[in-house]
């Protein structure tokens, strides 16, 4: 099998990471709730994780690390935790649906929403966010790279517009946290949304919001918390104010381990090793006939995906065909990312995505190429 | 072997993240001491509390100032 989904859930995995969770699944006991010899082994492998991270994305301290079940969580949480009927907000047709559908369902509640487009290479338009950030908005969301093309906001500059403003910026790191460098000082993000099972290789279940200290965000779970049981309210204090109920911590254990290669192979190099793969195969790609892309591959940083259609195919039957045939693996359709469609014009169509791994190999590009041939 | 309480000196913080921090920077110095379940005496609704010796209090105090460790209260009681 070749495995060119990553951009989905990562399938290879450092053995680490396999290893921290299965230890952790006979070892950790339930953190924050007491403090005997698991609990404890618990609590301070959740809590070297938060230092992990927070030193990963620059933030505001352990405290602010916030762990979810996903990406989807994190920014649930954020949009309904920070806005209110009346709040004018900015985001863009590259958004993911974790990001529109809680933002469509707020705006039946009131909020006024502003979506900025793209490009026909699928590139921001910065002018538009630059004069919808002026205009005043409470917040913008705005992801870091597109799932469907790979391209890449420039977050520090839009950070920077954000902040001028006094607008909130909040940046879903789907697809490029653990990989791509993130600084929330540097970038100027007040809440950062990531999943752990993407390109920071850890287990599904895993993620997490960063918050700047001092931003208040509601929760949108109460219940138990470890601490201040005789309490009717769900604490304040921060992390516990967002993580209501026992976290994951076996999987929180996987996306330590995760960090920690990450951290010793060193994300330029895992990201560059990726970017390669894609690039190859999008440059060995491009005479096959009746080939289209979708996005800009002018550039070398973008997330290691190649978006991509044959003719007039219907993407779900040659991404079918690839599994079928060559046991390749694609994914087709919608990618949850529907204004990035309707951009393009693909709803019907769909379009195929490949996305490339640091464990993938150049063999495996070829073998991909000579399958689309085949077609 | 019967149990004998000792005087100790509690520190408690507004959340475990701190407790852990307290934990880890103590490890780190070479201060003595143990994360415990917070004492009745102090609150009742759980959490963890930082108990060491009574003489370490200064220190204690002078480490928690440096590192900026968020506590609620400073003890000395008799566990």
């Amino acid at each position: 099998m070749i495995y060119l989904d990553s951009a989905a859930t990562s399938l290879y995995r450092p053995a680490q990471v396999v290893e921290a969770v299965c230890r952790a699944l006979t070892t950790l006991g339930n953190s924050s709730r007491g403090t005997h010899t698991a609990a404890l082994t618990g609590a301070r492998m959740i809590f070297e994780t938060r230092q992990m991270l927070s030193n990963l994305f620059h933030g505001d301290g352990p405290e602010q690390v916030v762990f979810t079940a996903n990406s989807t969580e994190s920014l649930n949480m954020v949009v309904k935790g920070i806005l209110t009927p009346g709040d004018r907000v900015v985001t863009t047709v590259m958004e993911h649906n974790s990001v529109l559908r809680p933002l469509y369902e707020m705006e039946r509640q009131g909020i006024c929403l502003e979506i900025v487009g793209t490009d026909d290479l699928g590139r921001l338009d910065m002018a538009a966010m630059r004069q919808a950030i002026d205009f005043g908005a409470r917040a913008v969301f705005c992801t870091h790279a597109s799932n469907l093309t790979g391209n890449i906001n420039d977050i520090r500059k839009i950070g920077g517009w954000c902040r001028e403003a006094g607008t909130l910026f909040v940046v879903d790191a789907s697809q490029t946290a653990g990989i791509f460098p993130i600084d929330m000082q540097e970038d100027f993000v007040d809440v950062l949304c990531f999943t752990g099972h993407k390109s920071l290789m850890g287990p599904q279940g895993t993620g997490g919001l960063c918050v700047r200290k001092g931003l208040q965000v509601r929760p949108l779970v109460t219940g138990g918390s470890g601490i201040k049981t005789f309490d009717k309210i769900h604490p304040l204090q921060m992390p516990e104010a967002l993580e209501a109920g026992t976290l994951n911590g076996h999987g929180i254990s996987g996306l330590k381990a995760a960090i920690a290669f990450i951290q010793e192979q060193g994300m330029d190099t895992l990201r560059i090793k990726e970017q390669n793969l894609a690039r190859e195969f999008y440059q060995r790609a491009q005479d096959i006939p009746g080939i289209r892309f979708y996005g800009d591959y002018s550039v070398m940083e973008r997330a290691p995906i190649v978006a991509l259609n044959l003719g007039d195919e219907d993407s779900a039957e040659v991404s079918d065909w690839l599994a079928r045939e060559y046991e390749i693996c694609t994914r087709p359709g919608g990618h949850c990312a529907p204004l990035m469609h309707r951009r393009f014009g693909t709803e019907a169509q769909g379009i195929v995505r490949f996305s490339f791994s640091n464990f993938n190999t150049m063999d495996e590009v070829e073998a991909t190429i000579s399958a689309l041939r085949n077609y | 072997m019967p149990r004998v309480k000792r005087m100790k000196v509690v520190v408690t913080f507004p959340s475990t993240v701190q407790a852990l921090k307290m934990e880890q920077c103590c490890k780190r110095d070479g201060l003595d001491g143990r994360l415990i379940p917070v004492p009745k005496q102090i609150s009742a609704g759980c959490g963890m509390a930082w108990a060491a010796v009574p003489d370490s209090k200064t220190a204690l105090e002078i480490m928690i100032s440096q590192e900026g460790i968020e506590v609620e209260g400073v003890y000395e009681l008799l566990l």
